[in-house]
């Protein structure tokens, strides 16, 4: 954890709260009290409507896979192995960029609109990132 | 607001392209500025506008020893440069200034005196992009293909295609960095990048620039060089992260900017003779087809397939080679722009018998901005 190589995230007064949900093991959404807008990446106000009032909750974890790459450039800080850079949609409708884990980086196992669901990958003392994996069954 | 009265009346890329060791960011862009200024029989004290991307056109004006009463720094990317043309026109009809120069130049290759890479650990970026892997353009701009192809009924095969009939096109141009023929077997063969992209889908890194001289259309037809008048102009942005692009099988800001273009205009589709559209990567042509409205959604690979923007079809398109063969030095939107000159000029290497309406639409970012400008060699 702590040679964890790679460029971790800085968080804001914005987004602290999505990043200590991540660190406790929930995914934090935030939802808009005036429109019922449900949006990411963190922000104190809904983007839909620009209303103040909004409410932070703890997302499903559910996803699925709305599309990606398996990135073959050598990054040092990601091993040697091609790996994925994947955008989900989350079941409560915004959309995030992360990693399938748990899974073979190859196009076979990777299909799109597959199920997944959010694993937390603890990266220093203060951040975790939101992965995601296939839904076994 | 229509562009009517504005015309490009001085066009110029950089003396070298390609590997250019022997020269710095700002000397390229001086270099460009200068060769422009000269294509239009002007020097640089004539110049009272001014505008770049990347650097600062406070530097780019200091350098070149002009004072300027308007001063344009809008950086979205590689289609900023569109943008600069759409501003600068806006300026010239308002009299903020009556000759404009708009610049590009990157040392993408051999970075001298080039700006780091890098993005802020705290921006939105830097919190939910950078973690997850994405440095450089082969990991971000790639990430939307497979949405699209599965969507679109697209495949890598259409993709390489791309690439093959640019090849093609690129062949007539003496300053296009790769110019042998290629086939769908070689794109596809070439090494992988980043699944589904292999490097021949990918845009060159080079060095190089570009710059552009606009004015009043009533000056231009006082100037050395034939008009090219701006008939229409369009912009739009829409994210910083592609992971938040509304819709990974269409771009809202192409959409938004070409509609403004076609309707400063008043052209349709028919009336358009040359195309240029931004092609970073392979997928961005066939995007840029269908967001414009040359085609359906979903028709933009059959379209190119059936060899439609291929020499001798009815839309000539990255008529230089594109950044997929021509050149690429980092925001390539200078080039589409040259090249529509040159098309309208009557000078293209590969020259389509009497364009007379051309289209140079650009994207910056990762589908984040983008700059649509008509073109047309007759007097609107």
């Amino acid at each position: 954890m702590a040679d964890y190589p790679r460029p971790l995230p800085v968080p804001t007064p914005e987004t602290q709260a999505f990043w200590d949900g991540c660190l406790a093991g929930e995914l934090r959404l935030q939802k808009c009290d005036a429109c019922a807008h449900t949006y990411f990446p963190p922000r104190d106000f809904c983007p839909a409507c620009s209303g103040r009032k909004v409410t932070t909750f703890k997302a499903s974890g559910k996803a699925s896979l709305y599309s990606y790459i398996i990135n073959h450039r050598p990054r040092p800080d990601f091993g040697t192995e091609p790996h994925s850079i994947a955008v989900v949609t989350l079941a409560e409708g915004p959309r995030m960029m992360t990693n399938i884990i748990d899974c073979p980086q190859t196009p076979d196992a990777l299909q799109l609109d597959m199920a997944l669901e959010v694993a937390f990958e603890k990266a220093s003392e203060t951040i975790a990132l939101p992965k995601f994996r296939p839904v076994k069954g | 607001m229509k562009q009517i009265s504005v015309a490009i009346v001085g066009a110029a890329e950089t003396t070298n392209m390609g590997k250019i060791p022997n020269q710095s960011v700002i000397g390229l862009h001086a270099d460009a500025a200068l060769n422009a200024i000269h294509d239009a029989g002007l020097t640089a004290k004539d110049i009272d506008g001014v505008a770049t991307a990347g650097e600062s056109p406070v530097e780019l004006a200091h350098y070149l020893g002009i004072t300027p009463t308007w001063a344009d720094g809008t950086s979205v990317g590689g289609c900023s440069f569109m943008l600069h043309v759409r501003h600068a026109a806006a300026a010239i009809n308002a009299g903020l200034c009556n000759t404009v120069l708009i610049t590009h130049a990157e040392s993408g290759k051999s970075r001298v005196g080039a700006r780091k890479f890098g993005r802020d650990p705290a921006s939105q970026m830097g919190q939910f992009e950078v973690p997850f892997g994405v440095t450089s353009p082969p990991t971000m701009f790639t990430i939307p293909v497979l949405r699209y192809m599965k969507e679109m009924g697209v495949t890598v095969e259409d993709l390489a295609t791309v690439a093959v009939i640019q090849r093609e096109w690129a062949a007539k141009n003496p300053r296009a960095s790769y110019r042998d023929p290629i086939t769908v077997d070689d794109v596809l063969n070439s090494s992988m990048i980043a699944w589904p992209f292999t490097k021949l889908m990918c845009c060159l890194v080079t060095d190089g620039g570009g710059a552009l001289i606009l004015t009043s259309a009533e000056r231009a037809k006082d100037f050395p060089q034939k008009p090219v008048y701006i008939l229409g102009t369009g912009e739009s942005v829409e994210t910083p992260m592609v992971s938040q692009m509304a819709d990974f099988t269409t771009s809202k800001a192409f959409r938004v900017s070409g509609k403004k273009a076609f309707d400063e205009a008043g052209i349709k589709h028919a009336d358009v003779d040359h195309l240029m559209i931004y092609d970073a990567f392979a997928h961005l042509p066939l995007y840029g087809l269908e967001d414009l409205g040359f085609v359906k959604r979903g028709e933009a690979a059959d379209f190119i397939r059936e060899q439609n923007t291929a020499i001798g079809g009815k839309l000539p398109l990255n008529t230089n080679g594109g950044g997929l063969s021509y050149m690429h030095s980092g925001m390539y939107g200078m080039y589409a722009l040259q090249e529509s000159v040159r098309q309208m000029r009557g000078i293209a290497p590969a020259q389509v018998p009497n364009a007379k309406i051309s289209i140079a639409h650009g994207v910056g970012g990762m589908f984040g901005a983008s700059g649509t400008i008509i073109f047309s060699n007759e007097a609107p």
